[in-house]
């Protein structure tokens, strides 16, 4: 683990990869580091509200590098496969879209980390062989609840906005609601499992 | 208690001191871009440092209370008229029921903070009365017919120890996290140069104009947490500094970190302007 200092009040830890920066930041938040924000990415993690950063310095080096415990079983979000890149993704995968949908449906994806928007998860567990390149323009307006993929990343839009993910189906399910004790559906380290609706 | 807008100005939003630790679910921390001067309006009307007040960006918010409040306008010096009586700027002010407030254009700075005795008491949003203007938590943004209800006070305010405000100047700056990124020497010419400020500036990030700042390394960085007052750059080259709603994670390099004490700065800072860093 390389750290970098951001400023006075934070650090940034690289570990390589999403796996080890989810599992570093699942670890450090149930040990008391005294920081305000643990905040994973696909190869960091950042550590801001640090009081002491040579202290959490010493804490971090007491990090075993276990991969992220996983404590429950699978938030299930039901899918409506009729996306508008379905056919595209099928191309890339050399299959057709059933096969697409079953690929899909059969992954066990771990959220990695929140990012772009509110309770936009980034979804880990495709293989990096079905890797899809996003769209050279992006759209003005994906939809709420537009399932999508992005190189080896599924993600689900949690509101309407501008993306270029490539959009395989939709889920009624709502990802965010900041009325919620639990704001984010998918907070990271959540397992996740998709089903046809 | 409630005040009753009639015409917010070019943008008014309520703030208090935001939410932080929930960067990683992706949402902005929010806040009063001007904190001092946001925590000096609360403390000359005796508030709770906690309580919400106004933010106005370039002045021009008329109200009126349907009944008798204390009132304090800080911040960017616009004029502040009670029913057509002119009244201080920093200056504990009775506004009487029915009575129409009127801030006019500040001659200078960007945001003025009006607070209210009791604060404002609008349903907090994951523990926080901030509108953050990137995602849209937290309450509306203030709007003509906007009702904002007031909470509870005591009799004239009584104001706390209120130190000298902050003097300006150079924003100081640490190194920032990819500042390898960059080539040699990157730092230096970031303070060595006087940058404008861009009219795209707003509570996300003050965007600066002027000499591009070389890149060594090419390619995509991963997408990585970003701190308030980080100055990230973009590929061309222009940096941008990070201020209370920007995104919690980005894909830029960082070649910098404004120290937290000087960010106050940038919330008062013109389109046209200009600014200078120095190291820290």
């Amino acid at each position: 683990m390389r750290l970098r200092p951001v400023g006075p009040h934070a650090l940034l830890a690289e570990v390589g990869d999403a796996r080890s920066a989810l599992g570093l930041a699942l670890w450090a938040r149930t040990a008391g580091l005294g920081v305000l924000e643990v905040v994973p990415a696909a190869e960091t993690v950042l550590f801001d509200g640090v009081d002491d950063p040579d202290r959490l310095r010493e804490r971090l080096a007491g990090w075993s590098g276990e991969p992220p415990a996983v404590s429950r079983g699978p938030v299930e979000v039901p899918v409506t496969y009729d996306g508008d890149d379905l056919d595209f993704v099928a191309d890339r995968w050399g299959t057709d879209v059933a096969g697409v949908v079953e690929r899909h449906t059969a992954t066990g994806f771990v959220s990695s980390f929140c990012g772009f928007a509110p309770g936009f998860a980034y979804l880990a567990g495709l293989d990096e062989q079905w890797a899809v390149p996003r769209l050279d323009t992006p759209r003005s307006r994906v939809p709420v609840g537009a399932v999508a993929l992005a190189g080896s990343w599924c993600g689900v839009y949690p509101t309407a906005s501008p993306g270029g993910w490539r959009v395989i189906g939709r889920t009624d399910v709502a990802l965010w609601d900041a009325t919620r004790a639990e704001p984010a559906l998918l907070a990271p380290g959540t397992p996740v499992r998709f089903v046809r609706a | 208690m409630t005040l009753h807008v009639r015409n917010p100005g070019p943008l008014t939003t309520v703030q208090d001191r935001g939410r932080p630790g929930l960067a990683h679910l992706g949402v902005p921390r929010a806040g009063p871009l001007d904190r001092p001067a946001a925590d000096l309006a609360n403390r000359l009307l005796g508030n709770d440092p906690a309580a919400a007040v106004l933010e106005l960006t370039l002045g021009g918010l008329e109200l009126t209370s349907d009944r008798g409040v204390w009132v304090v306008l800080t911040g960017a010096p616009a004029p502040v008229e009670i029913s057509g009586t002119v009244r201080r700027h920093a200056h504990a002010e009775w506004l009487a029921a029915g009575d129409v407030l009127r801030i006019g254009r500040p001659s200078s700075g960007v945001r003025s903070y009006l607070a209210v005795a009791g604060g404002v008491d609008v349903e907090p949003v994951l523990g926080s009365r901030s509108t953050d203007t990137l995602a849209w938590v937290g309450p509306p943004r203030v709007e003509a017919g906007s009702a904002l209800p007031v909470g509870d006070s005591e009799g004239r305010p009584a104001p706390h120890d209120t130190p000298r405000p902050p003097a300006p100047g150079p924003l100081r700056v640490h190194p920032g996290p990819r500042a390898d990124w960059f080539a040699a020497g990157a730092l230096d010419a970031l303070c060595a140069t006087a940058y404008g400020v861009g009219a795209a500036s707003n509570r996300i990030g003050l965007r600066l104009e002027g000499p591009p700042l070389e890149r060594v390394r090419t390619g995509e960085l991963a997408s990585e947490g970003m701190v308030l007052g980080a100055v990230q750059v973009p590929p061309d080259g222009r940096p941008v500094v990070f201020l209370a709603d920007h995104p919690p994670t980005g894909g830029y390099p960082v070649l910098a970190v404004v120290e937290p004490a000087d960010l106050w700065q940038c919330a008062q800072l013109r389109p046209g302007e200009t600014v200078r860093f120095r190291r820290a």
